[in-house]
């Protein structure tokens, strides 16, 4: 609410709405009920909308846009609502295995921020991450919430092949390979839980603006979740953010 | 049913992708030319947006299991019936046992095959584009058996002969719109965009299209945001490239140009060496 917006055409029938260009859980937070209330006005020639750290991208039909026209109906719905409407967030329990078989790059991390691998792991498993949104890979969540001592800059040549499951850290931010991927991050662990489903109509747990924990567990833990997780009954654990 | 008896250079099956699924981070894929892929599914009387077959370079070898009527429309593979050459942009009946196979590329990158009734393979969100972790199978492979539709019968009527306009296959202009970040480049850069023509590097596939000449700069990254497919990012050691279908959703880099659509489809049909040039279209 409130802030300065700027209104772009994106191609043909899209417009990219920018807010100011930092990452920030609040701008988050605007973007995401500009989200839902363009969603509640029901405008039928809007057939997508699309949130980034500081952008919503809103995808028209495209016989059906003009742009003069749309921008002022977005600026209207800006300029009209008072308060923030928010989904329901929730805070999600991401096991994770921070084990030397995963962790291939915690040794270099460790020496070269003088901390010891424990250290890390614990300052890594203890924040409280914000989910911005999904993008790269189907299910690749983008966090924010890195603890500052963590930030590692990417590898000079990225790997051609990291594992699905992956936890890396790559500058300021931390992340899951939600499947096999080229990538340049810094390996410290691997999640044995699924971050994207194909065959389900909503394919990802989280959501922009949910939180996300990462729970440190045993290679033994690891390898009980997986097999659960393999036979398609692991329950991944959640609570309703109430704040 | 179709059977793969050989495989081609790179074909996959494509509709006009998934669409509502980009907040998971899925990308739209679909056909790369998508006024080739309507124009042989229209000649036969299909939706334009049925599933097609995009062939890339060199075709494969495919024996047809059931009668049916296809059409090809798009790059000239020389397409061979049993042998006897057979014309793009005709519905021809074919029976079972028939071959369908290729030759040399004339003109083009990407080619059409559509089928009556539209192929009938796995469909995953909305969708038989074929990708992977998305769809089983990711790229015909020998001794595939492809589902078309047999249900549908009746293409009895031969449409009159129409005359296709080749004008998107021959063109090497490619009209943009100035993307998000335009205005973040000099004018003397903004201006080396349009004065002189940009080379395909070997760097081309369905994500995306590098070209090979190098437009220094020293814009900053953006930070993370949305992109589209015909987006032309403008990396920090001056690579120019272009999104195509497959791209994925978000990109730090900054989307300087915008293709407009049918210069997606026309840029499918380039490939490494060819020259294009850019030409800006205002809103």
């Amino acid at each position: 609410m409130g802030y300065e917006l700027t209104y772009k055409p994106f191609g043909e029938h899209s417009i990219l709405i920018e807010w100011p260009s930092i990452i920030d859980k609040d701008i988050l937070l605007d973007i995401i009920s500009f989200k839902e209330i363009i969603k509640k006005n029901n405008i039928k020639v809007v057939i997508e909308v699309r949130i980034s750290y500081n952008s919503l991208l809103v995808i028209y039909e495209l016989n059906e846009f003009v742009l003069e026209s749309s921008v002022q109906e977005l600026k209207n719905i800006y300029a009209s609502f008072r308060e923030q409407i928010k989904p329901i967030f929730r805070q999600w329990k991401i096991p994770v295995c921070y084990d030397d078989q995963f962790a291939i790059d915690l040794d270099e991390m460790s020496l070269e921020k003088n901390m010891s691998k424990s250290d890390i792991i614990k300052r890594h498993s203890s924040a409280i991450y914000t989910v911005y949104f999904i993008g790269f890979l189907p299910g690749f969540l983008y966090l924010g919430g890195l603890d500052k001592t963590l930030y590692t800059p990417r590898k000079a040549t990225p790997r051609l092949k990291i594992e699905k499951g992956t936890v890396a850290i790559g500058g300021k931010q931390t992340g899951v390979y939600p499947s096999e991927s080229p990538g340049g991050w810094n390996i410290i662990g691997n999640s044995p839980i699924e971050f994207f489903n194909a065959q389900s109509e909503i394919p990802c747990f989280a959501k922009s603006g949910d939180r996300i924990k990462f729970n440190s567990v045993s290679l033994k833990e690891y390898q009980n979740i997986k097999s659960l997780v393999e036979a398609g009954v692991y329950q991944l654990e959640s609570e309703m953010i109430y704040d | 049913m179709i059977k793969v008896q050989k495989t081609g250079f790179y074909s996959t099956i494509q509709d006009f992708g998934r669409h509502g699924y980009q907040e998971y981070g899925v990308p739209y894929s679909g056909v790369m030319d998508a006024y080739s892929a309507s124009l042989a599914n229209v000649l036969l009387g299909n939706k334009a947006q049925s599933a097609v077959m995009e062939i890339t370079m060199m075709g494969p070898v495919l024996e047809f299991q059931c009668s049916t009527t296809i059409c090809i429309s798009g790059a000239d593979m020389t397409p061979k019936l049993n042998d006897l050459p057979l014309k793009l942009n005709k519905a021809t009946t074919v029976k079972s046992g028939d071959l369908l196979s290729f030759g040399r590329l004339n003109y083009g990158f990407r080619t059409y095959l559509a089928v009556l009734g539209g192929f009938k393979t796995e469909k995953v969100m909305g969708s038989r584009s074929m990708y992977q972790g998305i769809t089983k199978h990711t790229v015909i492979t020998k001794n595939d058996e492809l589902l078309v539709d047999t249900s549908v019968k009746g293409f009895v009527k031969q449409l009159a002969t129409i005359k296709i306009d080749k004008f998107h296959l021959n063109s090497n202009i490619i009209e943009v719109l100035k993307g998000p970040e335009f205005e973040m480049l000099s004018k003397s850069k903004q201006e080396l965009l349009f004065s002189k023509p940009f080379t395909i590097s070997k760097d081309n596939n369905r994500m995306a299209y590098q070209l090979t000449e190098i437009l220094p700069n020293n814009l900053e990254p953006i930070i993370t945001s949305s992109v589209l497919p015909g987006a032309v990012q403008l990396t920090p050691s001056g690579k120019l490239i272009v999104l195509m279908r497959d791209c994925q959703t978000t990109g730090g880099y900054p989307r300087v140009l915008q293709l407009k659509n049918m210069a997606i489809n026309i840029l499918s049909q380039k490939f490494t060496g060819n020259n294009i040039r850019f030409k800006l279209i205002e809103f």
